[in-house]
């Protein structure tokens, strides 16, 4: 693929994915708000996956320097808005009603 | 040997594809749970699929490091209060911003990115970092929550912001008359978006900061989409789950900025809470109650509606609410709450703070189901909410005209618990505290509500 294919790809994946976020969240209550926005955090805890591959791929001691601190920082993101969102979303469990496994 | 590097993309497919079922079920109270469930393992996998990657180096740096930083994580949450999680989301935004804006370090250090991308991510996921980190550091209390401000802030902060996009097309352009290399123009380049987002945070007060770090961590997101495309070979899993958060962080910030009736502009540039009303002249005095006189009331009474705020959170008192709740439900009393979509320190913390005490769903109402209602509520219990319930906000010239609000003063009886006798996050006086109608009980929100609870036993 040449430069211009890899860029409209990506164009159209980016629009793709914009709208797939939209409409998960335009059908959120206001009740899940909060566990949305940390759930979401987590997600961008992929971050990581970027990190490692910078890390791995460094080569000069400042570039690994760097990259070890943003691996660091990728996985406190996960793990904490993992924890956090779980932390959450466990209160929703004890309300009165029985939810029931699946849907 | 066999080359693994093969199954990265399918994982990814299948990790971008867990995700989005994991938020989709994260939309609905039932399934909630379950889904930041998928996302983890979806998380899981991916980080494993990773150490897969061709050419990849210095795994054992890169297993310290995450065991450092995921273990950081995971103790730090585990042990956070309940009522401390804003400022742990913000936390946690930052560092993925951080992790971003690291990753376009060493892309634009190297030679085989795409350094346009790689520079927009790092300012964007700059930004975020040191904005998330304020906003944590005012919400945890370390630093001044009010806003900041100086003479000719704005000026200040475009300026900055237009020389951090200035070193940023000098990184990417490289121009041969300037005798400098991109090292050296790098530590400026961020140094300059670090100081743009310090700088854009400062003016924001406590009350904004949910819609705040809502924006932040749809920035996070772009930012990470953008590093995702910038590598040699573009990583897709973060491109798309970059972008998902992105326009989803979007979405919410445009909502919760709605619910409090604030443009996104106003809420950034408007130093929210720190000029005071002037010739602003509140008539009368606070007059306080009792609880026991408070609990006879509540006995008596048909109709109650409790509303809760930031006060609740930090007591810790949402337990002895519910035994409240149960107690005048015991009583034939009809209680109801009312949740403005801000009160807290974020859009939801009601909710999930009632939810955790085990108070059920069909109690919870929100502002616009429950404003028609208050005329004919017998008793309004503050509970530890002040701006969402401050009058001010119906007239011209308040610092807080305009956001809807919950209108508890047209009801026969108001009870406020609070503390003491100052203002709200947002610093404006509340004229509500000073009507006829209202009494105020004070004293933390904890006590307050256990010594109504014990009149009410009593009786």
């Amino acid at each position: 693929m040449n430069d211009m294919s890899v860029l409209w790809t990506a164009v159209y994946i980016a629009m793709l994915a914009a709208f797939t976020g939209y409409v998960v969240i335009s059908r959120i209550p206001v009740i899940l708000h909060t566990p949305l926005m940390s759930g979401s955090n987590f997600i961008h805890g992929i971050v990581l996956v970027g990190a490692m591959v910078a890390l791995g791929l460094a080569t000069t001691t400042l570039e690994q320097i760097i990259g070890f601190i943003a691996v660091i920082l990728g996985a406190a993101n996960v793990t904490g808005g993992y924890v956090v969102t779980e932390r959450i979303l466990q209160m929703f469990n004890r309300s009165g009603k029985k939810p029931g496994k699946g849907t | 040997m066999v080359d693994f590097s093969y199954a990265i993309d399918p994982v990814y497919i299948a990790t971008i594809f867990f995700f989005i079922v994991g938020l989709h079920r994260m939309s609905h109270p039932l399934t909630a749970r379950s889904g930041i469930v998928w996302a983890g393992a979806a998380m899981l996998i991916a980080t494993l699929a990773t150490f897969l990657t061709p050419d990849l180096t210095n795994f054992t740096l890169i297993a310290i490091a995450i065991v450092i930083g995921g273990g950081f994580g995971y103790i730090a949450a585990k042990r956070v209060a309940m009522t401390d999680m804003p400022q742990m989301i913000a936390l946690y935004n930052g560092m993925g911003g951080g992790a971003a804006a690291g990753i376009s370090a060493v892309a634009l250090l190297g030679t085989t990115a795409t350094a346009s991308l790689a520079v927009v991510g790092g300012l964007i996921g700059a930004i975020s970092f040191a904005g998330s980190l304020i906003a944590f550091l005012k919400l945890q209390g370390w630093m001044r929550p009010r806003p900041i401000t100086f003479l000719g802030q704005h000026v200040v902060n475009i300026t900055v912001l237009a020389l951090a996009i200035i070193s940023g097309v000098l990184v990417v352009w490289k121009p041969s008359w300037i005798p400098l290399t991109v090292a050296m123009y790098l530590p400026l380049f961020f140094v300059l978006s670090l100081g743009f987002g310090f700088l854009m945070t400062l003016p924001i007060g406590g009350a904004d900061m949910p819609v705040v770090i809502s924006m932040y961590n749809a920035f996070t997101g772009l930012a990470v989409a953008l590093d995702g495309f910038s590598f040699a070979t573009p990583n897709y899993a973060m491109v798309v789950a970059g972008i998902i958060v992105g326009a989803a962080g979007s979405l919410l910030t445009f909502q919760m900025a709605r619910a409090m009736n604030r443009s996104i502009s106003n809420v950034f540039f408007g130093a929210f809470g720190a000029t005071e009303e002037k010739g602003m002249q509140i008539r009368g005095s606070m007059k306080s109650i009792e609880a026991d006189d408070v609990a006879v009331m509540l006995a008596y009474a048909n109709k109650v509606i409790i509303a809760p705020g930031y006060g609740m959170a930090v007591a810790q008192a949402q337990q002895k609410v519910k035994e409240l709740t149960d107690l005048l439900e015991s009583k034939n009393v009809q209680v109801k709450f009312a949740i403005h979509p801000v009160a807290g320190r974020m859009p939801g913390h009601m909710n999930v703070l009632l939810a955790e005490a085990g108070v059920a769903y069909d109690h919870l109402f929100d502002r616009d189901e429950v404003n028609p209602e208050f005329p004919s509520t017998d008793v309004v219990l503050v509970i530890g909410a002040n701006d969402v319930v401050n009058p001010a906000a119906h007239r011209q010239g308040s610092p807080l005209f305009g956001m809807p609000i919950l209108d508890v003063d047209q009801a026969k009886d108001v009870i406020v618990l609070k503390r003491g006798q100052g203002k709200g996050f947002a610093g404006v006086e509340n004229d509500l505290f000073y009507r006829d109608n209202t009494r105020m009980l004070y004293g933390d929100a904890l006590e307050s509500v256990g010594k109504l609870v014990q009149a009410l036993k009593k009786l």
